[in-house]
């Protein structure tokens, strides 16, 4: 039985753009205190999301979209999910060789960054990237 | 009296000025639409950040021990003012009026006894104060947009910056002077307090208005993960980054539009200047030729 209401508004929305907006079935959100799921008439919640994927289904049984995002916040009510992050990509644009090589040049320049504050950028920069390779390691 | 040779010249050269203006007004043109289209992407990731926060804002009983951020350190007597202008002239009044109200914002702290830092953003505000102010300005950022536009990765640096100094408690009230995009016609030079930032309230907030008639009317009462005070300190950094970049794509906008409208009118102007040097040259070249059968019919009544 396929019920009028059994998706939600799902936005995924970095500071320059868009990335989607539409109705889902199923979201999982990797909140700052665990892994939570997401349906229509979730309760109201604000959450902290740590570094990792966003799952997100548009119907029931097909396979789930997955997105990595570098942290961010998740606004929740009954029929809406606003997910804010920072930066957030294509699981599948994602490929290991790559993230090795990022992470290789970021560490070549901390070895060279001289002023502290661009050194705790490099530092950032360096744990998404490590973030990043977490996951596709899992993937793969 | 210019010969009619000079008069050629000078109108050759403001046709070339006249190419020239009106290519770059193309150029802002086609760049203004781009600069908007950014502004209107980085809409929605703003909007839903003002409303997170004015939802756990509420939720949170502000007092002296909230967030500084959010409740300032008690004082008031260090300010750190962010300049925003264009890193590129010709422009209209965009830079100097920005300058002019910055300029104006220190002296009228100074007068009051406060200390003030600068940080710049942009070329030509930081040319600009550097004359009068070089000791005050802690940093400038310059090159900021540049062919791929304004990176909200880039403004998360100046963010950063500006953060770390405030853990430091190098100051205590940090504003943002920047331009206003309005329409293409009209840049306001405005100051926006960004720490510690004014409470978004429900009621001030038009899109939180509207939903909180929806919120209460379904009896839906949020829970927080976190909790309230410890999410409210996480989102209070990232909203004032979020609000720096908008303030920036306004501002790049802003200077676009401003260079599309000043070069519209260095381009009339030139066309104007045009028209009056043709009649002058017309005037001239008709004198020289009735000076000249003048010479030629005195010259044959005297012989």
């Amino acid at each position: 039985m396929v019920e009028a209401a059994d998706t939600f508004e799902f936005e995924l929305v970095e500071p320059e753009q868009v990335l989607i907006d539409g109705p889902m079935w199923q979201a999982v959100l990797p909140g700052f205190e665990g892994d939570f799921g997401v349906r229509v008439n979730h309760c109201a919640l604000v959450s902290a999301l740590r570094p990792g994927i966003v799952s997100i289904w548009r119907t029931e049984g097909e396979a789930p979209h997955q997105y990595f995002v570098s942290g961010g916040f998740a606004d929740v009510t009954a029929d809406n999910c606003t997910v804010l992050a920072e930066e957030a990509v294509d699981l599948r644009d994602l490929s290991r060789p790559h993230l090795q090589q990022d992470l290789q040049d970021l560490n070549e320049e901390l070895s060279l960054a001289n002023d502290p504050d661009h050194a705790a950028l490099i530092e950032r920069a360096i744990a998404i990237v490590e973030a990043k390779l977490a996951v596709v390691g899992d993937g793969k | 009296m210019p010969s009619l040779k000079d008069y050629r010249d000078r109108i050759q050269s403001v046709k070339s000025t006249r190419k020239i203006t009106s290519a770059m007004k193309m150029v802002a043109a086609s760049k203004l639409k781009k600069a908007q289209e950014a502004a209107e992407a980085s809409e929605p990731y703003a909007r839903a950040m003002r409303a997170m926060m004015a939802r756990v804002a509420a939720g949170v009983a502000i007092n002296d021990s909230g967030p500084r951020l959010l409740v300032g350190t008690g004082r008031d007597h260090a300010h750190l003012l962010v300049v925003v202008t264009a890193s590129r002239g010709l422009c209209g009044g965009f830079n100097s009026n920005l300058v002019r109200l910055a300029r104006k914002e220190i002296s009228r702290l100074q007068g009051e006894g406060k200390s003030v830092r600068l940080v710049c953003i942009g070329r030509k505000g930081r040319d600009a104060l550097r004359r009068d102010f070089e000791e005050l300005i802690v940093k400038s950022f310059v090159g900021l947009g540049g062919r791929e536009g304004i990176s909200f990765r880039k403004v998360d640096e100046i963010t950063r910056f500006i953060l770390a100094r405030f853990e430091e408690g190098q100051f205590d009230i940090c504003s943002l002077i920047h331009n206003q995009f309005k329409n293409v016609l009209v840049q306001i030079p405005s100051t926006q307090q960004l720490i510690p930032l004014p409470v978004p309230t429900e009621s001030g907030e038009p899109d939180a208005v509207a939903d909180r008639g929806q919120y209460s009317a379904a009896e839906q009462r949020y829970g927080f993960e976190p909790e309230e005070s410890i999410l409210l300190a996480q989102l209070l950094p990232k909203n004032l980054g979020a609000q720096l970049y908008q303030a920036l794509l306004d501002s790049a906008a802003g200077e676009q539009a401003a260079r599309m409208t000043a070069m519209d009118n260095a381009t009339s102007a030139a066309g104007d200047m045009i028209d009056d040097l043709t009649l002058q040259y017309n005037r001239e070249r008709q004198s020289v030729i009735t000076k000249e059968l003048i010479e030629v019919v005195s010259g044959a009544e005297a012989t």
